[in-house]
């Protein structure tokens, strides 16, 4: 094994900084960070932190790609720092901002309140059809049942989809990708009953019909959850249900 | 400074803090709950888990067969009694998230599917693919969404017990996005703060695990149990110690050194089983001590492989195929081609052991009650002694809902009949928490560097308190340890600002982590045996006349902590031999 993974690399970090304490306004600072060829940029920005400037605020945790902690824009594409390796990176400058679309709590750090008020407004919890007790035994359900719902199961809340969204940017209101996949993932449970209720959100004009279809969500999230194709279902699904509503009222839904 | 009064606060939304409010929620309806987290709760490390949770289900196991399992894997250092409530409780725990929507996977007649892993005789583990902890945590942190009881302070950073009159009645804890103090005034506190592996230089583990839990918990006089038992985990990537999962070994991967050659057999865990068709309790179904070990070993005798990142041994992957490795084990795929640039489906990965969790923690009893009246703890920081001296793969998971819930009954029972407390004595504990804190921004004098502390915390752990130990080692990481608790008293802040400032959070979790460190060295200098996880190379023997007993450490000020014992609970299951050698018996 003789490669280039461990050579180092002098990159230039330029940071989005912002302290509400004593910034007017956010601006750029510029470090020369030396790293290694195989890091990821979390693995820069935590070198940075320890050895130039301990006062660079941003959050993270697992460095595994699961807990959503750290999304940023990264030459302004929104990304998990410890998902973006420094290899996919040749200039010698990488550009490093908060997430698109959320405001700034300070430096790297952005408001995540409206995120996950809108998490909870879709009822993402299981409400079950049939009511069983846990003596009662497992639901049964088999692995073709678990694939419909699997991938918009796989979402790790990292907001990616929403830095991403022209829509979000524009109507804040919009309740966006992942809280519409989250619902849809419960709604397609062989387990669940509760559409109706969860219609009630994101079945309106701030829920799916705020959508226009740019599809950027689906291109940026890192774990393949297709949050556009959840957004496509719950609309055509939507319409059936307004036809069955105001056309054919005599078919039972 | 603003009071938040409630009757049953707890530190950790992670699973076994999010267990536990949720049965608050469901099971004592009328009690306010408070949940702290110093992360969004979805962010919790056990998100990390991968492999799953075991809980006896199908007709060919049984409870005794966990039991025994358990009992045996931990060396003999499990209360019984403990064990004991852990599996029945664990297939009622694994059903009810089944009925919350967590993803098992399952058989093609719908039920839920288990897989083996390491160490048990039976296949017992329900799994989600390779995300296994990751679906928990959210099936938890989602259902928690339907109870308003539940009242949650995300990104509050907990940071001193509040204890008069003998009981714990509250704490303190920074609002992260103002850096303003608050005071939790509860009638018990649970802390579920999960684990400390941060302490080591090499680790699986994220970011936040620095032992917060247990450092307050110990600072406030409940003893730490049983510290010294670290479980280093035999398959970790050797750039980023991130873990590759057990289930990698259990859906048939195979570890070779470099003449390619399943050198477990050489340790008494042969004869060699078929490729691929991996073997119940024996080669890479052994359990992560021995296995660890056995890495260990294979470098000391110079037939390791040599990688651009050292020495490491091979995990082949590449016989289950393409289909197989997508199916099972996708995120192992994943991480290996981010990580190391290289796929396990065309390539042999190079693997270390890493250090992977703490078995001791806060001693609890099985009722989930530390010895600190009102404070109860359950989950990776606490140590109500399931694990003994070796966790077995996917007990774990189990163990945070299980005794989440346990301790949330604990606490209700328990506010039901607390009397109110001395207001005054409470204040004046939270404004001396908050003058701490406060001196640390003024002060001007200080020298020594958070990020420089704590590389030398980290050599030192590496050093002396590896997966083999010594006196030499353990005394001398003993003494640096007690000098770096000195000189952290004289730390410099950098920044001064009150918002999001991470700078202050770092330097309050190395403190914790240099006192949890501290109690894992003392506690293994004292243990002259080797046991489970704990091994020395001048006592290579298990010696249970003197050490079958729980190491008790109590928190001495700046001083070292002192050592004390307790019995181990023995039930059913006398001391006996670990055998992982299949075939042979
Ligand atoms: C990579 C990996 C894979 C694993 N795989 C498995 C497996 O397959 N099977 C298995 O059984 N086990 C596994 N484990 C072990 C298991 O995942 C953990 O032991 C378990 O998830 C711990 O849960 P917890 O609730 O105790 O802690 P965590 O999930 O770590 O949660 C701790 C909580 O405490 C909070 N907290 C900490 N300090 C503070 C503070 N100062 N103030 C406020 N809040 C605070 C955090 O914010 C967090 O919410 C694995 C562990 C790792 C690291
Ligand atoms: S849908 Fe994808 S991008 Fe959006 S929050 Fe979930 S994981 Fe992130
Ligand atoms: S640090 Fe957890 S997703 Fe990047």
């Amino acid at each position: 094994m003789t490669d280039n993974r461990l050579a180092a690399r002098q990159i230039e970090l330029e940071i989005l900084r912002y302290d509400p304490e004593k910034d007017q306004e956010p601006h750029f600072e510029r470090y020369s960070v030396p790293c290694i060829n195989e890091w990821c940029v979390l693995d820069a920005l935590n070198h940075l932190k320890d050895s130039i400037d301990p006062t660079l605020a941003y959050r993270w945790s697992c460095h595994m790609q699961v807990c959503g902690s750290c999304g940023m824009m990264i030459n302004g594409e929104p990304k998990l720092a410890c998902k973006a390796m420094l290899r996919d990176y040749p200039d010698a400058v990488i550009r490093i901002e908060p997430l698109a679309h959320f405001p700034v709590e300070r430096d790297l750090v952005s408001v995540a309140d409206d995120f996950m008020d809108k998490l909870k407004r879709v009822k993402p919890y299981l409400i079950p059809g049939k009511v069983r007790v846990p003596t009662e035994g497992e639901y049964k359900q088999t692995p073709a049942q678990l694939k419909r719902y699997r991938q918009f199961a796989m979402c790790i809340n990292c907001m990616l989809c929403y830095a991403a969204c022209p829509e979000y940017g524009l109507q804040p209101k919009f309740i966006g990708p992942a809280a519409i996949s989250l619902a849809h993932r419960y709604n397609q449970d062989s387990r669940d009953g509760g559409r109706d209720e969860r219609q009630e959100e994101i079945a309106t004009n701030e829920g799916v019909w705020e959508c226009t279809f740019v599809g950027a969500c689906s291109e940026v999230c890192p774990k393949h959850v297709d949050p556009a194709a959840a957004l496509q279902q719950v609309k055509v699904a939507s319409t059936v249900d307004w036809y069955l509503e105001h056309f054919m009222s005599w078919v039972k839904k | 400074m603003e009071t938040i009064q409630t009757d049953v606060a707890i530190i950790g939304a992670g699973g076994a803090g999010l267990r536990a409010a949720i049965a608050l929620a469901q099971e004592s309806p009328k009690l306010r709950i408070a949940l702290i987290s110093k992360v969004y709760p979805m962010r919790s490390h056990t998100c990390a888990a991968e492999g799953g949770a075991a809980g006896v289900i199908k007709d060919n196991d049984s409870f005794e067969q966990h039991f025994h399992d358990t009992v045996g894997g931990g060396d003999w250092l499990c209360d019984q009694d403990a064990v004991d409530y852990h599996i029945h409780e664990a297939p009622k725990e694994l059903m009810q998230l089944e009925h919350w929507g967590c993803p098992w996977n399952r058989e093609d007649n719908g039920s839920v599917a288990v897989r083996p892993f390491g160490g048990m005789k039976i296949e017992r583990t329900w799994f989600a693919a390779d995300k296994s902890g990751f679906h928990i945590l959210h099936t938890l942190f989602q259902t928690s969404l339907q109870f308003p009881q539940i009242q949650r302070y995300d990104e509050y950073f907990a940071t001193d017990l509040l204890v008069d009159d003998g009981r714990c009645q509250g704490f303190t804890a920074i609002e992260m996005k103002s850096g303003s103090m608050r005071r939790f005034k509860a009638g018990a506190v649970i802390i579920a703060g999960g684990g400390a592996s941060r302490m080591f230089p090499f680790n699986t583990n994220g970011a936040i695990k620095t032992g917060d839990g247990m450092a307050m918990a110990y600072r406030a006089g409940a003893p730490l149990k049983d510290m010294e038992f670290v479980q280093y985990h035999p398959t970790g990537l050797p750039n980023t110690g991130t873990l590759l999962t057990e289930a990698c070994r259990g859906e048939g991967g195979v570890l070779l050194n470099k003449d390619n050659y399943r050198f477990l057999q050489d340790y008494g865990m042969g004869p060699e089983t078929p490729k691929g068709q991996p073997v119940l309790k024996t080669m890479e179904l052994g359990p992560r001590d021995r296995v660890s070990q056995a890495i260990w070993g294979e470098m000391q005798k110079g037939r390791a492989v040599d990688t651009p990142w050292g020495k490491c041994v091979w995990l082949d992957l590449r016989h289950l195929g393409e289909k197989k490795i997508n199916e099972r084990l996708p995120f192992v795929r994943d991480i290996c081609i981010s990580y190391l640039a290289m796929d396990p489906v065309h390539e042999m990965i190079p693997i270390v052991p890493v250090v992977h969790y703490m078995m001791g923690g806060i001693h609890t009893d099985t009722k989930a009650a530390t010895s600190l009246p009102g404070l109860f703890a359950a989950g990776e920081c606490a140590c109500v002694s399931i694990n003994g001296a070796n966790r077995l793969g996917s007990n774990s998971l189990v163990e945070i809902l299980v005794f989440g819930r346990r301790a949330a009954l604990s606490a209700a029972e328990y506010v039901a009949a607390a009397k109110p407390g001395n207001e005054a004595a409470l204040v004046a504990q939270a404004d001396a928490s908050q003058a701490r804190i406060d001196e640390l921004f003024a002060r001007s004098s200080g020298t020594e560097s958070i990020a420089g502390l704590r590389k030398e915390m980290h050599e030192t752990m590496g050093d002396g308190a590896g997966i083999y130990r010594t006196q030499e080692g353990l005394a001398k990481t003993s003494a640096k340890l007690a000098e770096l608790r000195r000189r952290y008293q004289n730390i410099k802040l950098h920044d001064k600002s009150r918002v999001y400032n991470t700078d202050l959070l770092t330097a309050l979790e190395l403190g914790n982590m240099l006192d949890c460190a501290e109690a894992v060295a003392v506690s293994g200098r004292e243990r002259k045996e080797s046991r489970g996880a704990h091994q020395r190379l001048d006592f290579t023997a298990r010696d249970d006349d003197k050490y079958l007993r729980h190491s008790m450490a109590y928190f001495n000020g700046l001083e070292p902590p002192r050592i004390d014992y307790r019995d181990v609970v023995i039930t059913t299951s006398p001391p006996g031999v670990r055998d992982y050698s299949g075939e042979k018996k």
